[in-house]
């Protein structure tokens, strides 16, 4: 339903379909520098996430995670090489028009003033409503199959405040669904979340992926829940990319140990996804003397 | 709390501003009755009583409407630009500004009513690109937290100023400046009235047009792009317009507290955070708000007239608690 149900709406958004290569989210040889800073936030970095894939996006802190979304997101420029979204240099997206297209679900969000969750899930629209448009129809049916689909009708009248930090969650994701994307970028989505509401959204994460065909771009520092979900791994370290692939293949005990400098084993699960274990490495109490 | 409908929030809203108009029109010193002022309404009649009612008292509360609207929406803007709640049209030092550019035509020995206003002006805008600049952060965007670090730093230098000048001048310009600075709304006339109008206008279609994404930099400015705003262009123009509409309300009737405070947050308490709604219903009770206020500050003392300032603040403080309490019991 989605997909070819937009092919017609027009607007200088629809018109940049997805690139050549299937790709509806591209970096090419991309590479970031900050200013006043040395090494390059993003070196030369490549990868390409399609429709109906869940790709997840690991690595230490300051691997260049956050940077990576950014240039897709067109939020920083590449010095060199490109971003792109949908086929067109992320930089040259109107705000507007790649929100619809692209919904992002970030770790925190404080709103300054009380929201009712539908009043939340209806800033979704926004994107498409512009400044002045009513809210019609279209617009009310998207509210409703997202929060259907996110399960929070039942949290339709609370305010947000009141909710638990997996229910906030799950609203937000609603809010990015009735912006009817084909991306979702979820960028440390359940770092302040419990096992069990981790897990639900990432749950809710693949059936979006599998079942209604969006892309997840997922970065997060929960390596093994990654691994578990993700069609692929990136992993990055110091601004590259090291490896691209598989959980299976991404996941080998000297690349983790040399990317993190901590040692870890690496165990198979029946269902061929690999989950990692650091290494205890108590500390000596005569360490100082000893080495 | 139950919200009441858009249309009932506006037709309540201008049920309210009309009987605010007709009692800043019925009350005054002259004491008219309500058939004189009828009467000169129309045109008719005594011809003292239609100067009074055309010349002093029509203007004197469509100026209280205008400067209090405007007070109001400028506030409601800023408090979601800077994400506080708190935040009121003078926070970022534009009182001080205009205070300082006031003091200092007094001091220059310029009394023409036309220059005061112009030098409050210029004071307030001055001190709004002061401040602008000091806020513009490395990427070329607009730093919310360093524009309040700097109205603050701003306002309180201007007030230095302010107070060094006075502590120098003869007791005739202290007296002028003070009451001045305490905001009052007689005086002007239809000319104050218009001039404000026109820089009023098109800042209130601004900040209008960016209802929803004030809507969304409430949520945050990560969350606000990723909604498809275009952030750093919403807040450079909401500081503009804003600020414009402060500078222009100072000019025409000084520095009157509370109300752009107190009533975007009636009517956040009343009907929620859309802008879309918040800002015209922030004007209409501004706008009411003030022209009573103005009122009783004539009546209270008569034939005294008490500072409006002092007024806004004595009635809008408790009604600020009253609504605090009830938002906290929500």
């Amino acid at each position: 339903m989605r997909g070819q149900g937009e092919a017609g709406a027009g607007g200088a958004g629809d018109r940049a379909r997805s690139a050549p290569s299937g790709a509806v989210l591209e970096l090419i040889e991309a590479t970031v520098r900050y200013a006043g800073a040395e090494p390059p936030a993003l070196e030369r970095v490549s990868l390409a996430v399609r429709g109906g894939e869940c790709v997840g996006v690991v690595g230490p802190n300051g691997a260049g995670k956050t940077t990576l979304l950014r240039a897709l997101l067109g939020q920083v420029a590449c010095a060199s090489g490109r971003a792109l979204a949908l086929g067109r240099e992320a930089r040259r997206w109107p705000r507007d028009e790649l929100a619809r297209v692209v919904g992002v679900v970030t770790q925190r969000e404080e709103p300054a003033f009380p929201l009712t969750v539908r009043e939340a899930v209806e800033m979704g629209r926004y994107p498409h409503l512009g400044a002045w448009r009513a809210p019609g129809s279209a617009d009310r049916a998207a509210v409703e199959r997202a929060m259907r689909r996110s399960d929070v009708e039942a949290l339709s009248g609370r305010w947000v405040e009141t909710l638990s930090g997996g229910e906030w969650q799950r609203v937000r994701i609603a809010r990015a669904l009735a912006q009817e994307p084909r991306v979702l970028i979820l960028d440390e989505p359940t770092a302040s979340l419990d096992l069990s509401h981790e897990m639900q959204l990432f749950e809710l994460v693949i059936d979006l992926v599998r079942r209604d065909g969006l892309a997840a771009l997922v970065v997060s520092h929960h390596i093994n829940v990654a691994a578990r979900f993700a069609d692929r791994l990136i992993l990055l370290a110091q601004g590259r990319l090291v490896a691209d692939g598989p959980s299976a293949a991404v996941l080998e005990p000297q690349r983790l140990a040399a990317v993190f400098g901590w040692p870890v084993t690496v165990h198979r699960l029946a269902d061929g996804s690999v989950q990692l274990f650091p290494e205890r490495r108590p500390i000596q109490p005569n360490a100082g003397a000893a080495s | 709390m139950r919200r009441p409908s858009t249309p009932a929030l506006f037709a309540a809203l201008l049920a309210f501003a009309g009987i605010a108009a007709a009692l800043g029109v019925a009350l005054g010193a002259a004491g008219l009755s309500p058939r004189a002022i009828g009467q000169a309404l129309l045109g008719r009649g005594d011809g003292v009583a239609v100067g009074i009612v055309w010349s002093l008292r029509l203007p004197r509360v469509a100026l209280g409407f205008v400067v209090g609207g405007v007070l109001a929406v400028a506030g409601a803007a800023l408090q979601a630009l800077v994400r506080n709640p708190l935040a009121d049209p003078y926070l970022l030092g534009l009182s001080g500004g205009a205070g300082l550019g006031a003091v200092l035509a007094l001091a220059a020995g310029v009394v023409s009513a036309w220059v005061l206003p112009a030098a409050a002006f210029g004071g307030a805008l001055a001190a709004t690109v002061l401040v602008y600049r000091l806020a513009l952060v490395a990427g070329g965007g607009l730093d919310s937290r360093m524009l309040l670090l700097g109205g603050v730093v701003v306002g309180a230098f201007a007030a230095a100023l302010v107070a060094g000048i006075l502590s120098v001048s003869d007791a005739v310009q202290l007296k002028t400046a003070t009451l001045w600075l305490m905001g009052g709304l007689g005086g002007v006339g239809w000319s104050g009235v218009l001039v404000l109008a026109v820089y009023a206008v098109p800042a209130l279609a601004v900040l209008v047009a960016e209802s929803r994404a004030l809507n969304l930099l409430a949520l945050g400015e990560e969350p606000a792009l990723h909604l498809g705003a275009d952030v750093a262009v919403t807040k450079r123009r909401v500081y503009i317009a804003a600020s414009l509409l402060t500078a222009a309300a100072v000019a025409a009737a000084g520095i009157i507290g509370f109300v752009g405070l107190v009533v975007p947050h009636a009517i956040r308490l009343l009907k929620g955070h859309d802008h879309r709604v918040l800002l015209p219903a922030a004007f209409l009770l501004g706008g009411a708000f003030l022209v009573l206020a103005d009122a009783l500050a004539r009546t209270a003392f008569s034939p005294l007239e008490l500072p409006v300032g002092v007024v806004t603040a004595v009635v809008g403080v408790p009604f600020f608690v009253a609504l605090l309490r009830r938002w906290a019991g929500r």
